[in-house]
């Protein structure tokens, strides 16, 4: 069984980072869509941390004797989808400023062409 | 506005007559249907500037729409219909359109029933007038899911602005200058038109709905696939329900 301080520890860890990305939204600083997949992670830990016998019958299932890496397990796992996730954000962002650059390029061109007329 | 004793007998049309008034038509792979649509709304009424915001179509859309005369705003990639509704509030606000009306570019909306969606806000009652499928008069023939999902997002908002409202994904909507200049400087993302209502109510603007029939979509295909649907329900709650906490003014007065 997980340790009781560690359980509250990873509960309150959990919540914080919770009310944090909702404030977050709430203040325009994150985008919804860019908060579900935060939302889903800080939920599993918080759900996890509470639920101490679900986390333990998961370390069982997976072959993990001490529960709370488990849960650290999990926390990573999380962390490498947002990161990946983010880098098709990223990729979708310099595809897109690329091509703002280049049309803003060719405007400012015409336009120069335009007042020497 | 002067409160000026008119004659019952008075039809809308002088009345709209007076306007500035635009029809703004969101288009994303669009060809088949969008110079049809254009034909439509100069059909009801040649006085409406008309502008098809192009959100980054790989077909000819803007070409079929410029080669119909009107204004045409492409948009270098795909905004998503959030971002290019917004393109045409912000184009409808900067060239002082008072009256704005969006007509999708699909043609699932009959530009014939423009005159009854612009009549509440020539009647200077409401700022903003949706076309429902589901209010008495209406019609709606759509899978079940759908109904389903409509309706539970109608109850929630209805909920949420005090006032009974039966089609929040409706984008058959006509607003007046202050809501032009609302949805000019903060319009939602991605699926917008739940989120919009709310928004409307949050800022003491007026709203009210009024009966349409639409057409089955003869081309391409619903913005929300099944796929996304389960996306599309909880974003669209998370944003509804971080909206209850947001602080909102009304937008300001005319300089």
């Amino acid at each position: 069984m997980t340790p009781l301080r560690v359980s509250i520890v990873a509960a309150v860890a959990a919540v914080i980072l919770l009310l944090v990305i909702l404030e977050l939204i709430r203040s325009r600083r994150l985008q919804e869509r860019y908060a579900l997949l935060w939302l889903l992670t800080g939920i599993v830990i918080l759900v996890l941390a509470a639920w101490r016998g679900a986390l333990s019958r998961l370390a069982d299932l997976v072959g993990i004797a001490y529960p709370p890496s488990a849960l650290f397990v999990l926390a990573s796992f999380f962390v490498m989808v947002l990161l990946l996730h983010y880098s098709t954000v990223i990729s979708k962002l310099s595809d897109q400023n690329r091509i703002l650059a280049q049309r803003l390029a060719i405007l400012e061109h015409s336009l120069g062409a335009e007042e020497e007329d | 506005m002067a409160e000026l004793a008119q004659p019952e007998v008075e039809t809308a049309e002088p009345e709209l007559a007076r306007r500035r008034r635009i029809a703004i038509v969101p288009a994303f792979n669009e060809e088949q249907t969008v110079a049809r649509v254009i034909e439509e709304i100069r059909a009801f009424d040649p006085g409406f500037a008309i502008v098809v915001v192009d959100d980054g179509s790989t077909d000819r859309t803007g070409v079929v729409a410029e080669r119909c005369g009107v204004q045409v705003l492409r948009l270098p990639f795909n905004l998503g219909i959030g971002g290019a509704v917004q393109t045409g509030y912000q184009y409808a606000l900067d060239n002082g359109f008072e009256l704005a009306v969006q007509v999708d570019g699909d043609g699932q909306h009959n530009p014939k029933e423009i005159a009854r969606l612009v009549e509440p806000i020539l009647d200077g009652k409401v700022d903003m007038v949706v076309g429902t499928r589901f209010a008495e008069g209406g019609g709606y023939r759509g899978t079940k899911l759908r109904r389903v999902g409509i309706h539970l997002f109608a109850r929630l908002v209805s909920l949420m602005v005090g006032q009974r409202v039966t089609d929040t994904t409706s984008g058959f909507r006509a607003v007046n200058r202050k809501g032009i200049r609302l949805f000019a400087t903060d319009y939602p993302h991605d699926y917008p038109e739940v989120e919009a209502t709310v928004l409307v109510s949050r800022h003491r603007l007026q709203m009210v709905e009024v009966p349409v029939v639409m057409r089955i979509r003869e081309t391409g295909s619903s913005s929300i696939t099944a796929l996304s649907s389960v996306y599309y329900m909880v974003k669209v709650l998370l944003a509804l329900f971080i909206g209850l906490f947001r602080r909102y003014s009304t937008p300001l007065e005319e300089p």
